[in-house]
């Protein structure tokens, strides 16, 4: 019989930015079980929903997470706003779309460098991280902050962007196009590239959907699922098809989020010309009462808001979960059988957010 | 198959200009949107305390009695929420960031404004 070795990955690790533990169980150099643990950051975000009132919530909510903030808020603006029965102004919605498009570019751009970075191509990390700074750019010319924007607002937007801006931003995707096509031919067709990312951490459809896997993930798997495609915000006026992989791979899992770069950068192309005119906010008074539950795509996958108020302007109850949490049991089988080299690899295709997960 | 895809996008890198800056050395590119550093026009505030109950991270006291109004810097996130509020919109937030401190932080980053 082969000696088992126990490996802690993490929780500090090279290629963690966040902590996430793993206990690798090893039969020489092939995992035959990872056990996760979590709990390094957690912060209490959801406990301050009862001290911090229901308009100056978002601005925790937001903070959430650092990569997928503005979706962040807008779930919870739009799960306040259903209890509320608020009714936001077309071009609210509108923006509030396009913002968390550029989000999600933003955000695979992230990850992208990422990867690279995870298996060791730092070159190829920098590209990403370039091209993601124009995005930055347009968040901060529109919304006034790079990562956490702080524009949404229960009832609508609270920054405008002017026409002639909304048009420039389209063309300044449409330009983007070209540099993310530089790095794709890198991340898609080098050989060296393929080498670390075919073939590694298959996760079958079968096992996407009964772990219940989520975003890039489970589409990567071949597995139709896309909450965008419930139509909440401004997504019923764009015409898009969820991109999905077959392999289940770490390359799949790459392909997919390369091709939601585009249909992002399409999806905004389509709303820019029929943002309507018009205010981007309503005046919200009053507290809301009730609960509600709210489904968002976030780039990482679904998240699910959970809210419950009492009246007052303090809320009772706020729950989130978030994509990295429902990723983890995919995670953990795709590590099954995988060499130790590829653990880094593996856990970074799906992109975890730990600090989102612990809320 | 494939070889060599990133040598091209390497080697035009070798002769463009940097992607970054050499903060805070160079000033850090902004937006006229830009949420900066929070500044106060304290000959118009009436001491409503609104900008004390709406911001999310406590930075701010108000005293009515003693006539001050305080901010501390590190815990201020700059989201507006207090600019939005307050009913005599002497609250900016300017584009320029907090200049960066190295010593005694914590006293150069409290910020006091009397009447009295
Ligand atoms: S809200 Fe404005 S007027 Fe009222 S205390 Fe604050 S700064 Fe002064
Ligand atoms: S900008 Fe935000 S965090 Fe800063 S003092 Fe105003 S409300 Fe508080």
């Amino acid at each position: 019989m082969i000696k088992q070795t126990i490996i802690p990955f993490g929780p500090q690790h090279p290629v963690l930015p966040e902590p996430l533990q793993l206990d690798l169980v090893l039969e020489d150099e092939k995992v035959v079980q990872a056990i996760p643990s979590i709990g390094y950051v957690h912060r209490g975000l959801e406990t301050l929903v009862t001290r911090q009132e229901y308009q100056e919530f978002v601005y925790v909510a937001e903070r959430i997470c650092g990569i997928c903030s503005f979706i962040h808020g807008m779930g919870y603006c739009q799960a306040v706003e259903e209890i509320m029965k608020v009714e936001v102004p077309a071009r609210g919605v509108f923006l509030r779309t396009i913002w968390a498009e550029l989000s999600r570019i933003h955000s695979h751009l992230l990850w992208l460098g990422l990867a690279a970075d995870a298996f060791g191509f730092e070159n190829l990390f920098m590209q990403a991280w370039r091209i993601r700074e124009t995005v930055l750019d347009i968040f901060e010319e529109t919304t006034g902050g790079r990562v956490i924007f702080s524009v949404c607002k229960v009832g609508g937007a609270r920054k405008d962007i002017q026409p002639d801006t909304l048009v420039r931003i389209g063309q300044t995707l449409e330009k983007m196009k070209k540099d993310v096509k530089s790095i794709e031919k890198v991340f898609l067709k080098d050989n060296s590239v393929r080498h670390r990312l075919a073939g590694i951490g298959i996760l079958s459809a079968e096992d996407a959907q009964s772990l219940g896997a989520v975003g890039p993930v489970v589409r990567a798997s071949g597995i139709k699922v896309d909450t965008r495609m419930l139509g909440y915000a401004a997504y019923p006026e764009a015409e898009f098809e969820i991109i999905t992989g077959t392999a289940g791979d770490c390359y799949a899992r790459c392909a997919v989020r390369i091709g939601e770069i585009y249909q992002s950068i399409d999806i905004i192309r389509q709303l820019i010309p029929k943002t309507p005119e018009g205010p981007v906010d309503v005046k919200v008074t009053g507290a809301p009462q009730g609960e509600s539950y709210m489904r968002l795509e976030q780039p990482r996958g679904e998240v699910l808001y959970y809210i419950k108020a009492n009246g007052t302007r303090l809320l009772d109850r706020f729950r989130v979960r978030t994509p990295t949490f429902a990723n983890i049991p995919p995670l953990v089988k795709m590590l099954e059988g995988c060499d130790i080299a590829d653990v880094p690899n593996i856990i970074l295709t799906i992109d975890p957010c730990i600090s989102c997960t612990e809320r | 198959m494939g070889f060599f895809k990133m040598a091209g996008t390497a080697f035009t890198n070798l002769f463009r200009k940097p992607a970054t800056l050499m903060y805070p050395v160079k000033p850090a590119k902004r937006f006229p949107n830009t949420r900066g550093t929070l500044t106060i026009e304290f000959e118009k505030c009436i001491l409503c305390g609104i900008c004390q109950k709406k911001c999310p991270s406590y930075a701010i006291e108000v005293d009515k009695t003693e006539k001050t109004w305080k901010l501390d810097r590190i815990r201020c996130i700059s989201c507006g929420s207090c600019t939005d509020w307050c009913p005599k919109k002497c609250l900016h937030l300017d584009n320029a960031y907090t200049a960066p401190v190295t010593s005694e932080f914590k006293d150069s980053t409290r910020e006091r404004h009397t009447g009295a």
